[in-house]
This record gives C-alpha cells, sequence and structure tokens, in this order.
C-alpha cells in the first residue's frame, strides 16, 4: 500500500477548489439554515445556477471571467427572488421540499437536450478557461510544497476560491453579529414574535435567501473552475452531502460550515484512497475497487444520522443553542 | 408539530443501543446482499452513444427529429447540418430509436416494404459500446399516429403509472400523517422492492417462480418497514426528536440505502423476467399483459387497503391518529402499535410498487426510487399532506400528467413538469386537493 | 382622563392620579389604583361610541369554513384606559386580537388605529404605527439572550438593514443607547440579572414579562397582550398586575384579553364581553358582570357545568382575603357566573393550548 500517496492526496484536498467550493455552500446554507432557520433542501441548484451562469457567460456570450463570475452570482440572486417571495411564507417542510423540487427542476433543464446548444445537456460545458488564466498573476510554473505542489493555474483557481470564501466569511461573520443578523435569529426562534415588534419578517428571509444563494453560487463557480460544468453533479446528494458538512461543523456558525467541509472532503480523499488500497492489499477480500469506493457514501449517509440525532449542534456549535428548535 | 409518544425519560444507555442498531441495520442490508452480488458494473455518466445520419438520396437532411427510449429514459435528439446525429445512453441494453415522420421534408417518409412501422427500429448497443442506426428514406406514405391515440396511449400509461405511484406514495402519506415524519428514504423502500424481487427471481441467484418470488419480495419489504420502525424510528420517538431532525435522519438514512444498493447491485441496469413481454393492441392502446396485470393488482391493493383503513378498527385507530394524535392516545388507541403497522404497510405497499416499477420503467437500478421520490411528494402534497385518498388521487393526476405532458414538452423535461405542478399547488393551496386549511394562531 | 361622571362602585383615589402625573416615579405599592372613567358617551352597550377611541372597529368578520369566529358590528376602545376582553372559550378573543394586528385577515370589514385605516396592512407595519401585542402562548426567542431579546424590540435600528449592518461604525453608538434603554426596563422588570442568559432558561413567568418589557422596547401607544397571567406563578401576579397598571400610568393605552375575572375587576377600567364571535355587553367592570347577556354567555357557553361546582367555587373565594370587599359581599348571579367560568377555564384550558399548537 502506498501510504506516500494516500496521505499526499488526502493533505492535497485541504486546498482542492472542491473543498473551497464546498465550504461557500455550506456558508450560504448556514446562512439558510444555521441562522434563519429555512431548510433549504435546493443548495445544489443554486451551485448549479452559479456554475452554468459562469460558463454559459463564457462560452455563448464571450464575457470576460470576471463578468461571467457576476453573471452567475446575480442569476443565483435571481432565482432566490423568484422562489423565495412565493414560498418564504410556507411552513418549514413544505419550503424543504418545495426547494428540492425547485432544484431538480432547475438541473433537468440544464440536462434536457432541448437545450443543448447552450447547456450541453449531458456532456455539460467545459473549455472556457481562456480568459481566466490569462487573467493568472502568477508566471507560468509549479510552485508549493509537498502535497501543495500545484500549477500556476490551479494555484490562481485556489487562490480566487479562498480569497472568495475569506470575504464571504468576513460579511457573513459581521452580519451575524449585528442587528440584522439579531433579527434573523429572532426570525428562526418565532417569525411571529419578531413580526409583532415591527419587523418585515418576510423581507429578512428573502434578503436571507439571497445573500446564501449567492454565496452558494460562488461555491458552485469554484467548484466547477479548475475542469468542467457537467449537469450529473447537480443530483440531491450534493445538496445532502452540504448539508453534511453544515451540520457536521455547526449550522449556526461562522466557521463551522468552513471546518465540516474540509474533514467532508479531507475524510472522502483519504477513503477514496485508502479503501481501494486496501482492496488492491487482499485486506477486504468481499469487495471490489469500485465497491469499496461505493462504501464511502454509504459510510455519510450514516454519518448524517449519527450526526443529526446524538451532535445536532455540530462541532463548532453550542451544546445550549440546539439550532432544531421546532 | 406533533409528536405522538408519551413523555419517555430514557436512560443514558439508550443512545448507545441506538448507535449500535443503526450500524447493525446498515451492517444487515449490507449482509442481506453480500448473498446477491451481481456483475454489471456501468461507470457514472452516459458512456455509450446510438448515432446515425439521415440522408435522402446522398444529400443530408437538418433538423430531422429522433427519439431514443430505453433504459435512462427518453431522449429527442435533431440531425445537424450533416444529416448527422448521435446522443449518449446510459446503459448497453436495447433501445428504440424512432424517427419523427413529421419533420422531414413534404412527401418524404421512411419506407421500408417488409416493415409495418418502419421508422421505428430496436437496436441493442453491444460489446464496442456504439451503434449506428439508419433508415431507408423515399417518397412514400407516412406512418403517423394520430395526436388523440397517442393521448389516449399516453394517458393509459399514465394512469398505470399514477396507480403504481400511489401504492408509494399512500405509505408515505400514512407516515407523515401518523409520525410527521417527511420521509425521504421512502424511495429506497421503493427500490428495496424491487432489488429483492430481483434477489428472488433472476436466473443468476435464487431464481424462484415469479408467483412466489415477488410476493415474498413484498413481504420482505413489509419486514424492512418494520426493522426501520424498530431499529430507528421508534427510538427517536422515544427520544422525542423533532420532525427537522427526523426528516434530515430520513435523508441520512436514504443515501445510506441508496448506496448500499449500489455497492452490490452496481451502477447497471437489471431486468426481471419478462420485461420486455410482448405488446398487444386495445384499438389506439398498446399494453403488455405486464402492464394489464400492473394494473389490476394496484388497484386490487388499493381497493383492498381503503377498506382496511375506512372498516377495520385498525384501520379507523390509523386515521384517529393522523387526525390528532394526543386525544387519540387519550382515547387509549396504542400509537405506537399502530405507528408500528403502518411502518409495516408502508414499506409492503413500497416493495410492490417498486416491483412493479422494475417493469414499467423497465430495470432495476440503485437509485431507482430516488428518481420517483419528488413525484411521490408531488402526489401526496397535491391530494393534501397526510391523506390516503388524497395520495391516490394526487398519484393518478401526477402519472397522467407525467405521460400526457410529453406530447408537448421533450420527453426528459416531463418529470420537470411534475414538479413545477408541485411547487404550484404549495402555493396556491398548500393543504392540496383534500386536506383541510389549517387554522392559523 | 375626564372623571366627570364618577365611578359606580369604587371611589377615585387622588394617590393614583398623582401617580400617573408622575410616570418616571416609582412604582406604586400595591394598593387599589384609581380607574379611569367616563369613557363612552351615551348608554354602556355592545358598540358604544367612546369619549376618545384608539380602536374602531366596524362590520369586521371572520369564517374558517362554516365557523364564524368573529363578527363585531362595532367597536371602540377607548384611549388611555385599560380595556379587558373576555369571554367564554371559543367567543373569537383572540381571532379579533389576530385580526387587529394584522396576523390575520378578516372576510370584510375595516378598523382604525389612531385614525388611521388598518385593513390589509400587514403585522410588522402595524407594530410599527405603535400597536404592539403579545401571545396567549409566550414567544420569548429561547435561543437569543434576554438582551438580544430586549434589543430587538427597538424600533428604527440601523444596524437592522442589510448593507448598513456590514459597518458597525454607524450602528454601534445606536445600539449602545438602545442596550442602555434596555438594562434600564430590565431592571425594572427585575430581569436585569438575567440578561446575558439565554431567554430559553427562563421560567414561564419570567418570560411574560420578558415579553412584556420587549414589546415596551418598541415605545408603543397601544399595548394588547393576550392572556399575561396565563401559566405565571402567583407570586408574580402582583408585580405583572402593577407592570400594567404602569403602562396606563405612563400614558399608554392597554387591552388585554383575560379570563381571570379578579384579574379583570382590579385592573380594568372598561370590559368587553364576547361571545361565539360577537360583542354582547361592554361597560364599567362592575356592571358588566351584572349584566345578563353576560352570564348567559358564559351559563350558555357551559350548560354542561355543575352549578354545585360553581357555587361550591363561590364559597371558596368569599374565604379568600384578597377578594375585594364589594364583589364578596353579595353573592349574585354575576359571581356565579364569574366562578363558573374561571371553572371551566382550567378545565378547558390544556385542549385550547393543544389546538393553538
Amino acid at each position: 500500500m502506498d501510504w506516500i500517496q494516500i496521505l499526499s492526496n488526502t493533505a492535497s484536498s485541504i486546498l482542492s477548489p472542491a473543498t473551497i467550493g464546498y465550504a461557500l455552500a455550506a456558508l450560504g446554507l448556514a446562512v439558510h439554515f444555521g441562522y434563519a432557520g429555512l431548510l433549504n433542501m435546493g443548495i445544489a441548484g443554486f451551485m448549479a445556477i452559479g456554475a452554468y451562469g459562469y460558463a454559459i457567460s463564457v462560452l455563448s456570450f464571450d464575457l470576460p471571467w470576471w463578468l461571467a463570475a457576476i453573471i452567475g452570482l446575480a442569476a443565483s440572486a435571481v432565482f432566490a427572488l423568484i422562489l423565495g417571495v412565493p414560498t418564504l411564507r410556507l411552513r418549514g417542510d413544505y419550503l424543504a421540499i418545495v426547494t428540492i423540487a425547485a432544484a431538480e427542476v432547475v438541473r433537468l433543464l440544464f440536462l434536457t437536450t432541448a437545450f443543448d446548444d447552450v447547456t450541453g445537456s449531458a456532456d455539460g460545458l467545459s473549455g472556457y478557461h481562456g480568459s481566466f488564466r490569462e487573467a493568472n498573476l502568477l508566471p507560468e510554473g509549479t510552485y508549493g510544497i509537498g502535497p501543495w505542489t500545484y500549477s500556476a493555474n490551479d494555484w490562481w483557481v485556489r487562490i480566487l476560491g479562498l480569497v472568495t470564501l475569506a470575504i464571504a466569511v468576513f460579511v457573513v461573520w459581521t452580519l451575524m453579529r449585528s442587528p440584522w443578523g439579531r433579527v434573523l435569529k429572532g426570525i428562526r426562534e418565532d417569525e411571529d414574535a419578531v413580526r409583532a415588534l415591527g419587523k418585515n419578517a418576510f423581507s429578512y428571509k428573502l434578503q436571507a435567501l439571497v445573500l446564501g444563494g449567492v454565496l452558494a453560487a460562488a461555491g458552485g463557480i469554484v467548484y466547477a473552475l479548475p475542469s468542467a460544468v457537467s449537469p450529473g453533479v447537480y443530483v440531491t446528494s450534493l445538496t445532502f452531502f452540504v448539508w453534511t458538512a453544515l451540520l457536521l461543523g455547526g449550522a449556526a456558525t461562522v466557521f463551522g460550515p468552513l471546518l465540516g467541509s474540509l474533514i467532508f472532503w479531507v475524510l472522502q480523499t483519504f477513503l477514496s484512497n485508502f479503501l481501494p488500497a486496501l482492496v488492491q492489499a487482499g485486506v477486504l477480500p468481499f469487495m471490489t475497487q469500485i465497491q469499496a469506493g461505493t462504501l464511502r457514501f454509504i459510510l455519510v449517509g450514516v454519518a448524517l444520522m449519527l450526526l443529526v440525532i446524538f451532535m445536532p449542534q455540530g462541532i463548532l456549535g453550542n451544546k445550549k443553542e440546539l439550532t432544531f428548535v421546532k | 408539530m406533533r409528536s405522538p409518544s408519551p413523555v419517555v425519560v430514557h436512560p443514558p444507555g439508550r443512545m448507545i443501543r441506538l448507535l449500535g442498531v443503526i450500524l447493525a441495520v446498515t451492517a444487515a442490508m449490507l449482509g442481506v446482499f453480500a448473498l446477491s452480488a451481481s456483475p454489471a458494473m456501468a461507470a457514472e455518466g452516459d458512456p455509450y452513444r446510438i448515432s446515425g445520419n439521415v440522408q435522402l438520396d446522398g444529400e443530408p437532411l437538418e433538423g430531422v427529429e429522433l427519439v431514443i427510449d430505453g433504459p435512462g429514459g427518453k431522449q429527442t435528439v435533431e440531425t445537424d447540418e450533416n444529416g448527422q446525429w448521435r446522443v449518449s445512453v446510459p446503459e448497453k441494453d436495447e433501445y428504440t430509436v424512432t424517427l419523427d415522420e413529421d419533420t422531414l421534408p413534404e412527401g418524404i417518409a421512411v419506407v421500408d416494404p417488409e416493415d409495418d412501422s418502419p421508422n421505428e427500429k430496436e437496436v441493442t448497443v453491444g460489446a464496442g459500446g456504439r451503434v449506428s442506426v439508419n433508415f431507408f428514406i423515399g417518397e412514400g406514405e407516412r406512418n403517423v399516429t394520430s395526436i388523440w391515440d397517442q393521448f389516449v396511449q399516453r394517458t393509459v400509461q399514465g394512469l398505470n403509472f399514477g396507480l403504481m405511484l400511489a401504492l408509494a406514495a399512500i405509505g408515505l402519506s400514512l407516515v407523515f400523517g401518523t409520525t410527521g415524519i417527511s420521509n425521504f428514504a421512502h424511495g429506497e423502500m421503493v427500490t428495496f422492492g424491487a432489488v429483492a424481487a430481483s434477489f428472488l427471481v433472476s436466473a443468476g441467484s435464487m431464481a424462484l417462480p415469479l408467483w412466489i418470488g415477488l410476493p415474498l419480495a413484498v413481504v420482505l419489504s413489509a419486514g424492512l418497514g418494520l426493522v426501520l420502525d424498530m431499529g430507528l424510528w421508534r427510538p427517536l420517538r422515544r427520544k422525542r426528536v423533532g420532525v427537522v431532525q427526523l426528516m434530515i435522519v430520513s435523508i441520512g438514512l436514504s443515501l445510506a440505502m441508496r448506496y448500499t444498493y449500489q455497492f452490490f447491485i452496481g451502477g447497471g441496469t437489471t431486468q426481471l423476467p419478462y420485461a420486455s413481454a410482448p405488446k398487444l393492441s386495445f384499438g389506439p392502446v398498446q399494453l403488455s399483459w405486464i402492464d394489464i396485470a400492473s394494473i389490476l393488482i394496484s388497484i386490487v391493493v388499493i381497493v383492498g387497503f381503503a377498506l382496511w383503513l375506512t372498516r377495520s378498527r385498525l384501520g379507523k385507530a390509523t386515521r384517529a391518529i393522523s387526525d390528532n394524535p394526543s386525544l387519540a392516545s387519550a382515547s387509549g388507541i396504542d400509537v405506537d402499535y399502530v405507528v408500528r403497522v403502518v411502518w409495516i404497510i408502508a414499506g409492503g405497499l413500497a416493495g410492490l410498487a417498486g416491483v412493479l416499477y422494475a417493469y414499467y420503467r423497465p430495470g432495476i437500478k440503485w437509485d431507482m426510487g430516488a428518481q420517483i421520490l419528488l413525484l411521490m411528494f408531488a402526489a401526496v402534497t397535491l391530494g393534501g399532506l397526510g391523506t390516503a385518498f388524497g395520495a391516490l388521487i394526487g398519484s393518478l393526476i401526477v402519472g397522467v400528467i407525467v405521460e400526457v405532458s410529453g406530447l408537448w414538452i421533450p420527453d426528459d423535461l416531463k418529470y420537470a413538469g411534475a414538479l413545477v405542478i408541485l411547487i404550484v399547488i404549495l402555493l396556491f393551496r398548500p393543504q392540496g386537493i383534500l386536506g383541510r386549511r389549517e387554522r392559523i394562531g | 382622563m375626564s372623571s366627570e361622571i364618577p365611578a359606580p362602585t369604587e371611589p377615585t383615589t387622588d394617590a393614583a392620579t398623582d401617580a400617573a402625573l408622575d410616570p418616571h416615579g416609582m412604582p406604586a405599592a400595591p394598593v387599589e389604583r384609581a380607574k379611569t372613567t367616563g369613557l363612552h358617551v351615551g348608554e354602556a352597550k355592545p358598540g358604544v361610541a367612546k369619549v376618545d377611541p384608539i380602536i374602531v372597529a366596524d362590520g369586521v368578520r371572520r369564517t374558517f369554513g362554516g365557523l364564524t369566529a368573529v363578527d363585531v358590528e362595532h367597536l371602540e376602545i377607548p384611549r388611555g384606559a385599560i380595556t379587558a376582553l373576555i369571554g367564554p372559550n371559543g367567543a373569537g378573543k383572540t381571532t379579533l386580537f389576530n385580526l387587529l394586528t394584522g396576523f390575520d385577515k378578516p372576510n370584510e370589514g375595516s378598523w382604525t388605529f389612531d385614525g388611521k385605516s388598518l385593513s390589509g396592512v400587514p403585522a410588522y407595519k402595524v407594530a410599527r404605527l405603535g400597536q404592539v401585542r403579545t401571545f396567549q402562548l409566550t414567544k420569548a426567542l429561547g435561543l437569543l439572550t434576554v438582551l438580544e431579546n430586549m434589543k430587538l424590540g427597538a424600533k428604527g435600528q440601523l444596524g437592522e438593514r442589510f448593507w448598513t449592518s456590514l459597518i458597525p461604525a454607524v450602528w454601534r453608538s445606536q445600539d449602545s443607547k438602545i442596550e442602555a434603554r434596555a438594562m434600564g426596563l430590565l431592571a425594572k422588570f427585575k430581569l436585569d440579572t438575567k440578561a446575558p442568559d439565554f431567554a430559553a432558561s427562563l421560567s414561564g413567568g419570567q418570560r411574560k414579562l420578558l415579553e412584556m418589557a420587549r414589546a415596551l422596547m418598541s415605545e408603543p401607544k397601544l399595548v394588547m397582550l393576550d392572556e399575561p397571567m396565563a401559566g405565571v406563578n402567583p407570586a408574580l401576579t402582583q408585580s405583572l398586575l402593577d407592570h400594567i397598571l404602569d403602562l396606563k400610568d405612563e400614558g399608554m393605552t392597554v387591552l388585554f384579553v383575560e379570563h381571570d375575572m379578579h384579574m379583570v375587576r382590579h385592573i380594568a377600567d372598561w370590559v368587553v364581553v364576547m361571545a361565539e364571535g360577537k360583542v354582547v355587553a361592554e361597560g364599567d367592570p362592575y356592571t358588566v358582570m351584572k349584566d345578563p347577556a353576560v352570564i348567559d354567555a358564559y351559563l350558555g357557553a357551559h350548560q354542561e357545568l355543575d352549578l354545585g361546582v360553581v357555587t361550591g367555587r363561590v364559597t371558596a373565594e368569599e374565604a379568600d382575603p384578597t377578594t375585594d370587599a364589594a364583589a364578596s359581599t353579595t353573592v349574585d348571579a354575576a359571581d356565579l357566573a364569574n366562578a363558573g367560568m374561571a371553572e371551566a377555564e382550567a378545565e378547558f384550558e390544556p385542549d385550547t393550548e393543544e389546538k393553538k399548537k
């Protein structure tokens, strides 16, 4: 078994665009669920809109990468408004069903052959890297140490991803310590009480939905930046994985989503390297390598159940401040 | 939300036991399926290709539409300026390619004197993973099905699908009504029925005759409902876990079960015996005897269930709990017992739906139940959350809408249509068609 | 506060009038305070006009399915007084509350607050106009601290707007002022030591106090209390009553729903009685309790009540030293009705709670 390779891959995942993308999406979900109490089960839809918005803007409209990214975020904000205006008055579990259905509709619209010219249907979109890589401030070459050795282009993705994440964390952290965040948390606890105090609860929920949606779209863009946009990624499982990362770290915290995503991806990468290696070494004789790869998703499901039952506040959450109040 | 169980103080050991039970259930599922390890390991995505070239006397025809149907669903494709077309498909399996003659230039049709429907071809994606299909195009009479005939055919198909959906949705609705759980793992209970059937009747494994194997699969599914209630849901009820938490637990369960199926049956599609039974014509409607049996079984089971729910003591108790759990509990109804029966019934009905769905799709796949989970939610919400009869009516409507909408929107968007309807219903009449409006305040 | 017409049973004491003139003075001792009188114009009957109404409702009707929950032809709530809304269970009191505060929409009807029409105005705007309410089932925001609960009540906060909230320099000084005011109110309600605790850790009575204090943070003109005494520890009752009386002394109008008739008699200046969605009687607390329509409403609604229990209860209350003299000297039909209702409440309360969930 090649331990060096396994550990190196695992360590490398700490800085992977996937980890950063999940962290952004989970942070958006923290705004939705942890702070505003909105059961958004459609986070994959927001990520898809961000990623497709970016890719389509570059490929179909020939826009520069930064403008494309802004369009991706704006598209997600518009989606949040369209979804939020009619649905935010629904009861919690109804909202969950509406959002998951809306995310599926979004995915099916990207998948259908009817818009193949623009969306690439089942093949997805790729080859949108030109202007993004031209803007790279790093000279050509390979940098870094040990497992964190990447090409200039790979670093460019990671640096921008981390900068975006840092800004996002700062914004959410500031908001949640402000009176705005206080109103939002009040709404999570009891919407009617907050309305009775003269706050427009609906407007706050909508603002939270848009903010979280934009963060999730940023996550979708970072996730898709290094390679391609594929409709197979934005399935409901993606939503559930982001939820797992969020609940792992702590739903009503700012750094919990980051920690949760980090642990999620480090474990995923480790298991996806380690389990097949075990099979190869003949330690798990009743399993094929592909089965070993599937096993880690089973473990995600079991972990999600255990988390919700035994540690609903997450790693960084306050035991007293359980987020599941209803 | 309500929590039907009485207050129970749980000793510290309960959590550990619960944890043990979850692990045990997972392990047990792994164990059951270890017996039926089957091959078929397709990678994710759609790796195989069907392609072709549409020409008239050597000149390419652009913009001709073809419909490719088979495992992975229907796809529609148009020929490009070179008259070429191609689609990606997920399985090495049989596909039907239909050329839409309405999109050919006037006076031109697909001609083949030896075939009475020359615009339709069956192809098999073989070992190479690639296959090409060509049509003979020339002047001649077109083979068109009138829109009305298509409508009738699709309505009947939709009713068939709706009845099957109803079997699954009734269980989902009963569970929601009695326990408040929005059970996202219900799709996996549907898949369980199909996978169990495949294990019991497939030539490669137990090879039981259908008449024993399929009912046994339903019984096993009912057993799964019981095991899940005893091992997971009842301990959580005792622990007084909130409904939102329960919903997320069900999501975790759904993931765990779904990937457990993939672990054992792989990512490909397997078929039950007689899955490709020949179609019989009834006027414009074409049905195989499997379709007819499916419709009859669904109707008999649903009627039986309805009688149970309205006539039997237990059925009445179930409705009483859906109505008001604390009142029911105070009137001496053993809520825990009734809820367990509900889980058993929900499991059995879901398993039956799984078997029928395996024939309807056709094929058994690890995520087949998850694919229709949202349609079940749509059906249940449409009819009114928590009412079994609402679920039935909602399912029939969703089934027909899904099939008939394919006449006007691309087939790969037909589920999207049903989901849009779900969203619209929730917005304007959240209590569903048969549900009552809740009093606020 | 005009006093041209003398109170029918209770004399006005000068001490209480002094307290009213000095809103920042010490809270009054638990002695009987002055009732505000001369609120209405003409004979006290359902829908009677008020000298200075703060709320005027016309033809407000709300039905649930076939059931008419509220059907109020005309109702005026007097300004600067404490008005009690009473009636048997299911009389539509809470529904009327919900309608008046924008939490529910009537099938038809119109009403004004301070001369402004409130038809179709959403709840949060109603609150901003100065009409705040509390809830029957206390809505303390459990996972916010007591101080955060209080600060949430303040109006017009710069930091509550999305963009300005991102720049703490903009809202910080305002927030400190709000915090100082919140601590002052908490001290008055004896909750200042609890300020950093999660509201979830408070007792039921403390939550009622917190909810009332939080409502006061918005500096309302009209405070609407839905069963302020429900579930409150008897030890806290007197202090809660004093706080409500203080509201009036500070120039606010109070409208409250209550089942405890002793409390109603003790603090209400005006009583509105509802039954089956309609206003069946209005008047000062002493007259209204003798009104045959009120007795009908209560006994009619609870014909299953055992009169033996009712009379038994009365005897028990006669022995109770806290009962005021005027009511105890004459055991009349009103007291029967009153006591019978209290009994009925005790019986039906859990059921109501269940429905509200």
